[in-house]
C-alpha cells in the first residue's frame, strides 16, 4: 500500500538551519502532518511542529510546503507527483523558534491594539437587534482561524519589513469586522488610516488567494475600508464640513 | 540539587489552566472581581479545542419559540444525563446559560439572527426546543474567538504555549502551578492564592477520538495528584459517526444530520443492518421495514423513524458489532449512504461542511459515494468532582470547570450543553476563585520540595541515557483503551485494560525524550503520558464497577439500566499507598421542587402545574 517518499525538511533554531533529507512512508490518503508526524514518531523525536485540531479549524500548522504557505492539515499527498521530493520549511516573514515552528507573538500583539467592542445600547426590550443580511459581512471575517497565512504571503510584511507601518490582512479584517458591526459605536477609520496603515496594502490580492477559509480578504475587507478612509480624509465635502462645522461623518 | 531560588516566579492571586471556553471565561470574571490573573495556555491563544465545536450554545432564550424556558431545559439535560446529573449543577447552567449568550453579544459576537433580528436558536437531539445559539456550523470559533478578543484587554496576562506540569500545596491548600515554556524548555512556579482547572478532556488515550493533541487529562491528572477527588469517569461519549478513512481524518466527526436528512448505515454485503439492532424499547416507534423507513423519509407522519435514528449509543454499538462479525467497510466501520437517498444539490445545500470536508480531506464526493463512519470517542461526562456551587474541589483553593469537571452532564450529555457548561462554570469558578483568594490573609507558600520532585520528575525524562519512546508508548496506549474501555465494555476485557495500563505505567517511567528541552515535542508527548495514563486509569477502573449500562457507559455483562445503580456516584481518588482508590459514593437527595420538574409530564410543566414554586434565580 504504501510507498517511500522524501522530504526536505528544515532544521534549524534562530541561530540558523539546514534543509535534511528524510525517506518516509506514505499511506494513501495521508496529508503533510500526516507524514511529519511519522518522521517525529519514528526518526525525529524532537521534531517540532506546531498543530492543534488536524481538522483545518483551528490554524495552528502553517507553513510552506514547497515554497507555497499552506496549512499542512490540509495539503493531501497526492497533491503532488509520485516522485516530488516536498519541501517543508516554516513561514518566512515570522522569525524562527525551531524547525517549522515560528514566533508569531507579533501577531497577538497587533491584535491587541485594536479597541474592543463598543457596544450601542439595548433596545427597550433588552435585546440587541440585528439583521443577518447586516451581518453577513461581518460573519465572513470572522470565519478567520488566525493561521496568518495570509500575514506570511503579504509582501509588506514579508519583502519590505512593513511590521511597524501595516498590520497585515488579518488584522485589517479584523477591523472591518468591528467597523462594520452594527452594533459598534466607535470611530475607527482615524487610526485604521494612520495607525494600522491601511494605505500600505497595494491590492495584489495574494493574501486572499492564501486564505484557507476563502474569506474574500482584499474585496470585502480591505477595499471597503479603504474606501471609507478616502471618503473621510479626501472628500472635499466632508472635508469642508469637518473643517467649518466640526462634522464627523462615519459610515 | 536544584535550587528552587533559581527558578523564574511569578506571583498572581489566581492562576487558570487552560485557555478554552471555561479557561478564557473564567479568568475574565476572575479578573474583574480584582483579582491579579494569569492563564496558561498549552498552545497559542484561540486554538484550543473549543473551535472544533460546532453546532450552537444551548440557551433558553426563547427567540424561536416563546415557551422555552430554564425548567424545560433543565427537565432535558436531566433526561439525557440518565439522572446521575448533579441536580444543583444542572440547574445553575439551565437558569445563568441565557445571560451568559447575551454577554457573548455584548463581546462582539455576531450569532446567526431570527428574522425579527434576535439570536436565532436551532433544534438538536434531546432539547425539546430549538435551543441552540449558533454560528452557521462554526459557533466554538465564534465563542473563543469573542473570549480571547475581550480578554486580552482584561488585564490578563496570558503565557502562551506553557504547559502546567504540578500543582504546588502549602499543606492542604493549593499555591500554585509549576509549568515550562515549550518556546525555551524553561520552568516557571506560578505562586498564587487559587487555581482554576478548565484544561478539557482525556480523548487522546483512545486511537480513534474526534480530539485535538491537547486532550490529554491534565486537569484530571493535575487534581489527583493534588489530593482531589474524580467523579463518573466511566462514562465517555462516542459518537456513532466519525470518519474511518483515510488516517488522516480518522475520527474526525459526521453530523447526525446526514441520517437525519436520509442517510442510511450499510454494511460491507450492501446490507442495511441497523433493522436487525432496535432494542425492545424502542420497537414500538421504530420502522421495521425498508418500505416504512422509506415513507417516513418522504414525509409520511404515519410511518415510524427509520433504525438509523436510534439513540447514539445503539447506533454505536451496532455498526461495532457489524464490524466484529467480519461485516464492516475495508477500513473497519460502516457505509453511511447519502447519495442514493437524496439528490446531489440537496446533500450539498444541507450538509454544505460534510460535503467539503470528504471532498478535501477524503476525496469522496458525498453526492455519488457513501462515506465509511465508525464510532469516535467524543467527550468526558466525568472529571474533577467539585462542589455545584462554587466550583471548589475538596482541596481549598483549587477550582475546575468546563469539561474537566464532573457532574454537568452525568451520563450522557446533550449536544449544546457543552459551549453554555463552558461559560456558566467558567464564570462561576472564576468568581468563586476570586471570592476564595481575597478571603486568604496570606499567600500561601509553595512546598519546596514538592517543586523539586516536579522539576526533577521531568527533566529525568531528557537526561536518561536511553528508554521507551513516548510516541509508541502513547500508540500502545490507544491500542489498550481501543480493546479494553471502548464503547461496549465487559469486565474481562476492562480488567485487561487495567493490566495493561498498570504494564504502561511501569514503563512510562523509563521514557526518554531525545534531543534538547527547546520546543521538544517528544519530551511534550512523554509529559502528556502521565496524564493520559491516569485518566485511562480511572476510566478503566470505573467502567469496572458500574455494573450497569447507562447513558454512555455501555456494559455488555450487564445490559440496562438498574434502579440501584442511579444512588451512586463513583468517585476516585489517591490513595494513601499512592495506588488508586475507587469506591461507590451515595448521590445526596435533590431538593424538591427540581425533582418535580425533571420526572413531570411535560404538558403539566408548560401548563405551569409543576415547579410553579421554583425559585428563578
Amino acid at each position: 500500500m504504501g510507498t517511500t517518499r522524501k522530504f526536505k525538511i528544515w532544521r534549524g533554531d534562530s541561530q540558523g538551519g539546514d534543509f535534511k533529507e528524510y525517506d518516509v512512508e506514505v499511506d494513501p490518503g495521508m496529508v503533510v502532518l500526516d507524514v511529519l508526524h511519522r518522521v517525529q514518531s519514528r526518526q525525529a523525536n524532537d521534531l517540532a511542529i506546531r498543530w492543534n485540531c488536524k481538522a483545518g479549524k483551528c490554524g495552528s500548522c502553517s507553513m510552506e510546503i514547497n515554497g507555497r504557505p499552506r496549512l499542512s492539515c490540509m495539503t493531501r499527498m497526492n497533491a503532488f507527483g509520485a516522485d516530488e521530493t516536498l519541501t517543508v520549511q516554516p513561514l518566512k516573514t515570522f522569525p524562527v523558534i525551531k524547525d517549522l515552528v515560528t514566533d508569531v507573538s507579533w501577531n497577538y500583539r497587533q491584535n491587541k491594539r485594536i479597541r474592543p467592542l463598543k457596544p450601542k445600547p439595548r433596545g427597550a426590550d433588552g435585546e440587541h437587534r440585528m439583521y443577518q443580511e447586516d451581518v453577513d459581512r461581518v460573519q465572513e471575517f470572522r470565519k478567520c482561524i488566525e493561521c496568518y497565512l495570509c500575514q506570511d504571503t503579504c509582501h509588506v510584511l514579508r519583502d519590505r519589513g512593513g511590521q511597524d507601518q501595516f498590520v497585515g490582512p488579518r488584522f485589517m479584517i479584523r477591523l472591518a469586522s468591528l467597523e462594520m458591526h452594527p452594533l459598534d459605536d466607535d470611530d475607527r477609520i482615524p487610526e485604521i488610516r494612520k495607525e494600522f496603515g491601511s494605505g500600505m496594502c497595494n491590492i495584489t490580492r495574494c493574501c486572499t488567494e492564501v486564505c484557507p477559509e476563502h474569506i474574500n480578504i482584499t474585496d470585502n475587507g480591505i477595499i471597503p475600508l479603504k474606501e471609507r478612509v478616502v471618503d473621510r480624509y479626501f472628500d472635499p465635502i466632508v472635508f469642508m464640513g469637518q473643517k467649518l462645522f466640526g462634522i464627523s461623518k462615519r459610515r | 540539587m536544584l535550587d528552587i531560588s533559581e527558578l523564574k516566579t511569578v506571583e498572581t492571586d489566581v492562576v487558570v489552566v487552560g485557555a478554552g471556553g471555561a479557561g478564557l471565561r473564567a479568568a475574565i470574571e476572575s479578573s474583574a472581581q480584582g483579582m491579579k490573573t494569569v492563564v496558561l495556555s498549552k498552545s497559542l491563544l484561540g486554538k484550543a479545542h473549543t473551535v472544533m465545536a460546532e453546532g450552537g450554545l444551548a440557551a433558553s432564550l426563547g427567540n424561536t419559540d416563546k415557551r422555552d424556558n430554564w425548567k424545560v431545559h433543565f427537565r432535558d439535560t436531566m433526561r439525557g444525563g440518565k439522572f446521575l446529573n448533579l441536580w444543583r449543577m444542572a440547574e445553575l447552567h439551565a437558569k445563568q446559560a441565557p445571560a451568559r449568550v447575551r454577554e457573548l453579544e455584548e463581546w462582539g459576537a455576531v450569532f446567526d439572527r431570527t428574522k425579527e433580528g434576535l439570536i436565532s436558536q436551532r433544534n438538536f437531539g434531546g432539547h425539546r426546543y430549538p435551543r441552540l445559539a449558533h454560528v452557521g456550523d462554526r459557533t466554538g470559533l465564534e465563542l473563543i474567538r469573542t473570549l480571547q478578543d475581550h480578554g486580552v484587554h482584561q488585564g490578563i496576562d496570558f503565557l502562551m504555549e506553557c504547559t502546567a506540569l504540578s500543582l504546588l500545596k502549602d499543606g492542604e491548600r493549593v499555591a500554585g502551578v509549576l509549568a515550562y515554556y515549550r518556546e525555551t524548555g524553561r520552568f516557571v512556579l506560578l505562586k498564587a492564592r487559587a487555581v482554576v482547572l478548565a484544561t478539557g478532556g482525556g480523548g487522546k488515550a483512545w486511537r480513534v477520538t474526534s480530539n485535538s493533541w491537547e486532550y490529554t487529562g491534565d486537569g484530571v491528572y493535575l487534581a489527583y495528584e493534588a489530593g482531589a477527588e474524580l467523579m463518573d469517569l466511566e462514562f465517555t461519549q462516542f459518537h456513532p459517526t466519525g470518519m474511518v478513512w483515510p488516517l488522516s481524518v480518522r475520527g474526525i466527526l459526521v453530523t447526525e444530520g446526514v441520517r437525519g436528512d436520509g442517510g442510511i448505515l450499510l454494511n460491507k454485503e450492501g446490507k442495511r443492518f441497523m433493522f436487525d439492532y432496535v432494542p425492545p424499547r424502542f420497537a414500538a416507534e421504530t420502522a421495521d421495514t425498508v418500505d416504512e423507513a422509506t415513507r417516513w423519509l418522504n414525509g409520511d407522519k404515519n410511518a415510524r423513524r427509520p433504525p438509523e435514528l436510534l439513540t447514539r449509543d445503539v447506533v454505536a454499538r451496532s455498526i461495532r458489532a457489524e464490524v466484529k462479525a467480519g461485516r464492516g467497510s475495508p477500513h473497519g466501520g460502516a457505509f453511511l449512504d447519502i447519495a442514493s437517498r437524496r439528490p446531489a444539490d440537496f446533500i450539498k445545500r444541507r450538509l454544505p461542511g460534510m460535503y467539503h470536508q470528504f471532498m478535501e480531506l477524503a476525496e469522496v464526493d458525498i453526492t455519488t459515494e457513501p462515506m465509511e463512519v465508525g464510532p469516535t470517542l467524543h467527550y468526558f461526562m466525568g472529571g474533577i468532582r467539585v462542589d455545584a456551587d462554587t466550583q471548589m474541589t475538596r482541596v481549598p483553593g483549587l477550582f475546575a470547570c468546563g469539561e474537566c469537571g464532573a457532574g454537568m452532564h452525568g451520563a450522557n450529555r446533550l449536544g449544546g450543553n457543552s459551549l453554555s457548561d463552558l461559560i456558566v462554570f467558567g464564570r462561576l469558578a472564576g468568581k468563586c476563585a476570586a471570592e476564595y483568594a481575597r478571603s486568604l490573609s496570606s499567600t500561601p507558600q509553595a512546598d519546596a520540595e514538592r517543586v523539586k520532585l516536579a522539576v526533577r520528575g521531568a527533566t529525568e525524562i531528557l537526561n536518561r541515557e536511553s528508554g521507551e519512546n513516548p510516541y509508541l508508548l502513547h500508540e500502545k496506549l490507544q491500542d489498550v483503551m481501543e480493546e479494553g474501555v471502548g464503547i461496549v465494555r465487559e469486565e474481562e476485557d476492562l480488567k485487561k485494560g487495567v493490566l495493561g495500563i498498570e504494564e504502561l505505567k511501569e514503563r512510562a517511567k523509563n521514557m526518554k525524550a531525545h534531543g534538547t528541552s527547546q520546543y521538544n515535542p517528544g519530551w511534550h508527548e512523554a509529559l502528556s503520558m502521565r496524564s493520559m495514563l491516569v485518566t485511562a486509569e480511572a476510566v478503566a477502573r470505573a467502567a469496572l464497577i458500574r455494573q450497569e449500562s447507562r447513558g454512555a457507559h455501555t456494559r455488555a455483562d450487564y445490559e440496562g439500566e438498574r434502579d440501584e445503580w442511579v444512588k451512586y456516584n463513583i468517585v476516585s481518588r489517591k490513595g494513601a499507598d499512592g495506588n488508586m482508590e475507587v469506591e461507590k459514593v451515595l448521590r445526596p437527595a435533590p431538593v424538591k421542587y427540581l425533582e418535580e420538574i425533571a420526572n413531570s409530564k411535560i404538558e403539566d410543566l408548560e401548563a405551569g402545574k409543576i415547579g410553579a414554586d421554583a425559585p428563578n434565580d
